[in-house]
């Protein structure tokens, strides 16, 4: 059953140096505070699981906490580059960055794949392209039915995957709502499975009998974290702070002024800023 | 709203109605984000209202009011009839061929219609990394076609690409159907310009439609390659009154939402 703890507990006693870590959410309920708070403990050496790596794996990658990255998508949505992932890649700052890079199809394959206990997800997919030439996790197999020749990805297996949530109840079970994206996936494909939440109540209340419920089991620690996916956003408690998203642009485009922001809002704040107070 | 709309459309709002003029009421639309959602938003707004807007975070049927900034923004999810997984939607619905156009943009194209998203330069010693694949190399491959929008100049539109990121004809030809894809991949490249159109055998990129006002040799010089002119050439017809002025309008009540100056 999953442990009720601080969110500064649950990651000190679930991420360890070294992790291969996914931290999901697709544009929604992306685990800002959770992330924020693996940067202000000093992780070191992670490899960092992530369709859309999004401002807070530049944030991450930009704090040197990474040292590698499996990705599809790594741009800021509707505004442009990563600065921060872009350095990395071209400039070795702060430190090299290895990548491993999937479309979009074959990252849910590879999810998939880990959740269902099977060593590799199968796609009709990257015909044509140059990715299988510098990924050697895209492979080709022969289907036994039919002859065809399909793409295969090596499956997700991470040791932790980090995911925000709504509401949890009070025997730890975790209730989602909105755009689901790949979190069930990756916390079903995780060793450890760590949520936050926005809150707490005693009983999910009436809902559909199909509502997307993660039972309490499954799960291995979940922390109160109110505003937790700000900037990004929690459907039916916040908006997405796309003015922040646009900022995010210049903030992260010059290495000192990163940096004097990530000291300013990340590193000195103990506990994470409500939506209100980091609303740009 | 006025008769002088001909005349004041900027390449850039010309490039998005020509793209939602091709979009018909019963298409299902896989939408990505930036002039493609401008072009799906504005063609649902007038000629197609029941058009189903499909956006990669598994939305499904969304009608927005405003642009969305991200492909998941709030808005989508909740004006859409039903919202699904990510996996779900790449599997069930692209994969599984539901889709009857794709549309796409990207950094770099090539006369084939190869699209570039990932890197200028070498793979590995980057001059530019660019964001990647994301869903584009699937949508390219399992939509029953796509449309392309990108502004054409001679960095983009480029002899060779540096890396393929998203089929278009491969080396043209029939290479796609070689390569086992059954979809008739890119029908139209809308730029600031002009519309191409792949030509019925070789495949390659030739100038279909010229917008007004503008000269045949301005799209030569812009085009990395030498680029073919089809001798049944047409005008584009310009932007209506009312084409402009919806497109306007979304674009301000966007431009205020976003909180952009």
């Amino acid at each position: 059953m999953s442990q009720l703890m601080s969110l500064e507990a649950m990651i000190a006693g679930h991420v360890e140096d070294g992790d291969t870590v996914a931290l999901e959410g697709f544009t929604h309920l992306i685990p800002y505070a959770a992330g924020h708070e693996i940067i202000r403990q000093g992780r070191r050496n992670l490899e960092l699981v992530r369709m859309t790596p999004d401002i807070l794996y530049d944030q991450m990658i930009g704090m040197g906490i990474a040292r590698a990255m499996k990705f599809s998508w790594g741009g800021n949505p509707g505004v442009g580059s990563l600065h921060r992932f872009r350095d990395a890649i071209e400039n070795g700052w702060p430190a090299p960055l290895e990548i491993e890079e999937h479309t979009h199809a074959a990252m849910t394959c590879a999810y998939d794949a880990g959740a269902a206990n099977l060593p590799f997800g199968l796609l009709r997919g990257y015909l044509g392209t140059d990715l299988p030439k510098v990924n050697g996790n895209i492979r080709w197999v022969t289907c036994p039915f039919t002859d065809e020749t399909l793409a295969a990805v090596a499956a997700i297996r991470p040791d932790v995957a980090i995911i925000h949530a709504q509401r949890a109840d009070r025997h730890g079970n975790v209730m989602l709502e909105g755009i689901i994206g790949i979190q069930r996936e990756a916390v079903l494909s995780a060793k450890k499975a760590l949520v936050t939440v926005e809150d707490i109540v005693d009983d999910f209340g009436e809902r559909s009998p199909n509502a997307v419920i993660l039972p309490g089991w499954a799960l291995t620690a979940i922390s109160l974290a109110p505003g937790g996916a700000h900037p990004s956003y929690a459907h039916g408690y916040y908006k997405r702070s796309n003015s922040f998203y646009v900022s995010w642009d210049e903030i992260s485009r010059d290495r000192e002024k990163f940096l004097t922001w990530m000291d300013q809002n990340v590193m000195n704040r103990n506990i994470h800023g409500s939506a209100e107070q980091l609303s740009g | 709203m006025n008769a002088t709309a001909e005349q004041t459309a900027t390449p850039a709002e010309m490039m998005t109605i020509a793209a939602s003029r091709e979009l018909a009421n019963d298409d299902i639309c896989f939408v990505g984000i930036g002039a493609p959602s401008a072009a799906c938003n504005l063609a649902r707004l007038l000629h197609a209202p029941d058009i189903t807007l499909i956006y990669e975070s598994g939305t499904i049927g969304t009608r927005p009011d405003v642009l969305p900034l991200s492909i998941g923004d709030g808005e989508l999810c909740e004006t859409a009839l039903t919202t699904i997984s990510v996996p779900e939607m790449f599997r069930y619905w692209l994969q599984g061929g539901r889709i009857t156009v794709g549309f796409l943009g990207a950094a770099q194209i090539d006369r084939y219609a190869n699209l570039n998203t990932t890197v200028i330069g070498d793979y590995h010693q980057p001059k530019v990394r660019l964001p990647g694949g994301g869903g584009a190399p699937e949508i390219a491959a399992h939509c029953a076609k796509t449309l392309i929008t990108m502004s054409l100049n001679a960095r983009a539109f480029v002899e060779r690409l540096p890396f393929i990121t998203s089929m278009g004809f491969g080396e043209g030809g029939d290479h796609r159907r070689r390569l086992g894809i059954t979809t008739a991949g890119p029908k139209k490249v809308i730029t600031e310009m002009c519309v191409m159109e792949p030509d019925e055998e070789s495949k390659e990129l030739r100038v279909t439609e010229i917008y007004p006002g503008i000269e045949a040799s301005n799209l030569l010089r812009a085009c990395g390659w030498p680029l073919k002119i089809s001798a049944a050439l047409v005008e584009t017809p310009p932007p209506t009154a009312e084409e402009l002025a919806t497109l306007r309008y979304l674009q301000e009540k966007t431009r205020i939402a976003h909180g952009q100056q």
